[in-house]
Order: C-alpha cells, then sequence, then structure tokens
C-alpha cells in the first residue's frame, strides 16, 4: 500500500481544517498516513488527528525551516513512505519544496485532485491561478505535493495507532525568534469557508466597516480585498484575492463594489457560491456569479448583514 | 557582494487561457508577456542590497533565445549585467529541474545571494526558491515582507496566516520577496540607453530532464448561468432565500 508522510498543523491543540483535509487527500487517494507535527500541543493535537500513525518533533530545531525541512526528508525515507504531502499554507508552501528538493522530487503545488493508488501518481493542479487545469504524473520515485484548502474532505478525527517523538538537532541556517501575534484569531482568506471582498466601490478605507459587520455576522469568514484597493494602501496585501494574491474556493464568495477584472476572477472562479453586489449591471463580475444585486454596497450590504444575522438565529 | 536576482517572464495577469491543439499546453501565441509581477520586487531587492552594501546584481533567467525584452527591462533599472540559460522548452520546465539547473548557475557565479519572486504568476509553484536554497545548501526565506541584511546574516519578516514570522538567517540565502518588500523602481530614460551597452549574455546548460509530465490541460468547466435576484436593499429576502435553499450555504 502506498504510504504518505504529512504535515500536519495545529493550533490550540486542535488540528487546522487545512491539515485534516490534506490527511483526507492523502486518505482518499489511497494512501495509508503518517502525520508529523510539531510546536507547542504537538502531542494534543496529534492524538486525535486521524491519520495511520503520527510522529511528534521536538528540539531547538523545530523552530528553523531548514532543519523541520531535512527531518521531514529523512522520516519520509526512514519510515518507507512514498511521499510528502502538506495543506499549501503558509509553512506548507515553505517547508514541502525544500522536502522535495531533499528527496529530489518535482513538487506539485496547490492540488485540487489527488491519486496514488495505482502505480504512479497522477495528480490534477491549476494553472494561471485557475485559468486552466493541468493534470500531471511525475516519472520520479516520490510524490511530493500541497493540496489547496477548501478542496478536500476533511479526515474525520481519530486516534493514531502509534505517537512517538524524533528530536531535531541540527546547525539551522534560519531560526523563526519571533511571531508577531494577530492578536485576535483572525481567519485567512485562504482558509475562510465565507469570503466577504470588497473593491473600490467601497469608496474609502472606512467603507470596509460595513463587510467586516457582515463577517461578523456570519461568524467564521474573512474579508478580502480586489488588487486595485490593496495598491491603494487601503487594505493588506495579504487580504488580496486574485492571481497577485490568494487563489480562495470558499463554500460563499460575496464581491462587493468588485467590477471583476480577470485577474481577480482567476482568484475566486472555484468558489462554491458567488454571490455580486454592484452598481453597474453590466460589471463582468455578475458573469461568473450564481446570484447578483444591482445597487448600492451601503445599501445593500447592513440589510445583508441583518437578514443573516437574523437566519443565523 | 555578488548579488543575483532570478526572474522569469511570464503571461499577462489578464490574459486568457486558449488551449493548444495537443491537449497538453497553451497556445500562448497570442499573449502578451511580461515580468512576472514578484519578480520586478525580487530585482528592486537585489538593486537595493547592492546600494546599500555595494557589489554588482545580475539579474538571471531561463528564457528563449533572444527573449531579451525583460532582461533589457533588468538592465535598465539598474542591474549591471544579465543572462538567459537559453532553452526553447522554459515554458514547460518543472520546478525541481528549474531549481536545480539555476543553482548550478548560482554556484558556477560565486552567487552570495539569490532574490526572487514569492511566486511567478504562470505556474504558480511558489517552489523554485526553496527548491533551490535546498539543492545549494543555503538558507532561504519566504514571503519577505521585511529585510535588513548584515555582514553574514540578515534578519527578515514573513507574513504568515498566524502573524509575522521574524527570521534569522545566515549567508548565503535565497530571499523571496512579497508585495511590500520593495516599491519596484521604474527605468529612467538614462537607464535604458545605457541597458543597450550592458552585458546580456546568451548561454547553453546542461540539461536537467523534467520528472513532471504533463497529461492533459483543459479549462475549467464554466460555471452555471447565475441570475440577478433583484435591485437594492429589497432584493436581500430573494437573496437570503437562494443561499438557504438553493445554495444551502447559510
Amino acid at each position: 500500500m502506498t504510504s504518505l508522510l504529512l504535515l500536519v498543523e495545529h493550533a490550540g491543540g486542535n488540528v487546522r481544517r487545512a491539515s485534516l483535509e490534506a490527511i483526507g487527500a492523502a486518505q482518499a487517494a489511497g494512501a495509508a498516513t503518517t502525520a508529523v507535527l510539531y510546536g507547542e500541543g504537538a502531542a494534543e493535537a496529534a492524538a486525535t488527528c486521524g491519520a495511520t500513525q503520527a510522529i511528534v518533533l521536538t528540539g531547538e530545531g523545530a523552530n528553523s525551516p531548514d532543519a523541520v525541512a531535512a527531518k521531514l526528508a529523512d522520516l519520509v525515507t526512514s519510515t518507507g513512505a512514498n511521499g510528502f504531502v502538506a495543506a499549501a499554507t503558509s509553512a506548507g508552501k515553505d517547508l514541502a519544496p525544500r522536502v522535495a528538493a531533499h528527496l529530489d522530487a518535482v513538487l506539485f503545488t496547490d492540488c485540487i485532485a489527488l491519486d496514488a493508488a495505482g502505480d504512479g501518481f497522477s495528480v490534477r493542479r491549476p494553472w494561471l491561478a485557475g485559468k486552466a487545469i493541468a493534470e500531471l504524473t511525475t516519472t520520479g520515485s516520490a510524490l511530493c505535493a500541497t493540496t489547496r484548502p477548501n478542496v478536500f474532505a476533511a479526515a474525520a478525527a481519530g486516534t493514531p495507532g502509534d505517537v512517538s517523538e524524533v528530536a531535531i538537532d541540527a546547525t539551522p541556517k534560519a531560526r523563526v525568534v519571533s511571531v508577531e501575534d494577530k492578536g485576535e484569531a483572525k481567519l485567512d482568506v485562504k482558509e475562510a469557508p465565507v469570503v466577504i471582498s470588497g473593491g473600490r466601490g467601497l469608496k474609502e478605507p472606512e467603507g470596509f466597516g460595513i463587510l467586516e459587520d457582515l463577517a461578523n455576522a456570519f461568524g467564521t469568514a474573512a474579508v478580502g480585498a480586489s488588487r486595485a484597493v490593496v495598491d491603494m494602501g487601503w487594505r493588506p496585501h495579504s487580504d488580496q484575492v486574485g492571481q497577485t494574491g490568494k487563489t480562495v474556493s470558499p463554500q460563499l464568495y460575496i464581491a462587493v463594489g468588485i467590477s471583476g477584472a480577470i485577474q481577480h476572477l482567476a482568484g475566486m472562479k472555484t468558489s462554491k457560491t458567488i454571490v455580486a453586489i454592484n452598481k453597474d449591471a453590466d460589471a463582468p463580475i455578475f458573469k461568473v456569479a450564481d446570484y447578483g444585486i444591482v445597487g448600492d454596497a451601503f445599501e445593500v450590504v447592513p440589510a445583508l448583514t441583518a437578514a443573516v444575522k437574523a437566519a443565523k438565529g | 557582494m555578488n548579488i543575483v536576482a532570478c526572474v522569469k517572464r511570464v503571461p499577462s495577469t489578464e490574459a486568457l487561457a486558449v488551449l493548444g491543439g495537443d491537449g497538453k499546453s497553451l497556445n500562448t501565441s497570442d499573449m502578451l508577456f511580461g515580468l512576472s509581477f514578484y519578480d520586478d520586487i525580487a530585482l528592486e531587492g537585489a538593486l537595493n542590497l547592492k546600494e546599500s552594501k555595494g557589489g554588482e546584481v545580475t539579474a538571471l533567467s531561463i528564457g528563449s533565445a533572444g527573449g531579451t525584452k525583460e532582461m533589457r527591462e533588468c538592465l535598465a533599472k539598474g542591474a549591471d549585467k544579465a543572462i538567459i540559460l537559453t532553452d526553447e522548452h522554459w515554458m514547460e520546465r518543472d520546478c525541481r529541474s528549474t531549481a536545480k539547473v539555476l543553482a548550478a548557475q548560482l554556484t558556477s557565479m560565486g552567487a552570495d545571494v539569490a532574490f526572487m519572486g514569492r511566486v511567478a504568476t504562470d505556474r504558480d509553484n511558489a517552489a523554485v526558491g526553496p527548491m533551490v536554497a535546498t539543492y545549494l545548501g543555503w538558507a532561504c526565506v519566504t514571503d519577505v515582507v521585511e529585510l535588513e541584511m548584515g555582514d553574514g546574516k540578515g534578519t527578515a519578516k514573513r507574513e504568515t496566516e498566524h502573524g509575522v514570522e521574524t527570521i534569522e538567517f545566515s549567508l548565503p540565502a535565497v530571499i523571496t520577496c512579497d508585495k511590500g518588500l520593495y516599491e519596484p523602481r521604474k527605468a529612467g530614460m538614462k537607464g535604458v540607453m545605457g541597458a543597450k551597452k550592458k552585458p546580456l549574455d546568451e548561454v547553453a546548460f546542461e540539461d536537467v530532464p523534467n520528472q513532471a509530465q504533463i497529461t492533459s490541460v483543459t479549462l475549467p468547466p464554466p460555471r452555471p448561468e447565475g441570475r440577478i435576484v433583484g435591485e437594492g436593499a429589497a432584493a436581500v429576502p430573494a437573496l437570503i432565500e437562494a443561499l438557504q435553499n438553493e445554495a444551502q450555504v447559510l
């Protein structure tokens, strides 16, 4: 049976949803799974991660991306795994290429389908931020891939058959010395099940207040932004949705005051349901929207916020 | 310092995808190409470092012979020289092969630091930077939004979902640049004129075959036709009804 080593991220003792989806993707691809976790609360998260087995990394080296990646590659080899999979998160995107290079394997990033059941491996992944979809195989012996959040079904929680500890003793070339907390946990646009993005139609930075209110009404929502407003400095680049920002696939994407430039559409077109609110009935965003409301954001969004609150009870 | 900016020409982000006839490629003949968005920031990082610490900046790319427009642009902005590793199949080259070819070139050039974009906006891999660093045994910091270079070491900040990480690293290193790290400069007329006299070498290299094999390339299925549920705030109840009962996302 194929077996895959997985980077599993966690916070507050709970496995991150994107990692559960990565485990789910590996399981659905027909692989046994070995989860690797590190950092505070790793042992607690490992206990319910749902993988076949789990390894907790300990020691100073866990602060270093190069030391962690070298250890992950060692573990792929020592556990006899056929490859390495991580969610396409900040950590996954940073570590997976290093692990792949240690294994001298090509890396398939941001995959939307994985197949490891047959003789070889095959994946599907977007090109040009989703304007095209490529299906790829590898002539290499290892499968290295990252999975796009919000695409795969999450693995069910479960206790791994075996949880062991492995120490990282390395001389790192780079190490994390501090992490500046965002304060209250802010959902990233890439992982949020609901994304509400705003554009120029919000007129000024303060206009995003109505989107924050709507996001709060949903509870688990993130506020995104178009390139235009990020370029004007209204919103941080980490919130930008589109080809030069983040590509997102939430359950629900609400575009407010965004006309729908090609590079923005590429970044959100795979959302399950798309709602557009725009004054201009001819805006291209309506061509990809499932539901549209033609109207002024400052009139429609507060009414929508009240209605969502009422619907959520 | 021997500073290298690794850059790539990519289709414009406004380009639409058109399939190639073989079912395994895109037809790029009508696409406009330019420097990848983040690579412009990488070049700026390289120029910035030269201006503060001294040294020489080389713009390095894998591309077709004669694909010089973007490299002249780098020279016009201030790079001292440019190298194109010539490859007629540069668009199909996978991340591992690209990384191995670049790593070999950086070694032969005796580079101290390589700046790259966070991601190239064509294949969207964001893999080549950390792969190059790993093949070379160098440090690597990805998605950098703030950078301070010291002697033989540096400090960088990178943006993650859980907050901004501060990372100390040793040189040599690969730095992949995110938006906000630097505002890329524009080339002036003097730069453009000067660029014509700067060395732009087209160099052959020892090939590293791809591991990735393309089975098919397709366009995503079109989204089902949507509808306008109404105008203004009066349309909100109809939208809620659709989200609850049709889309079942509320």
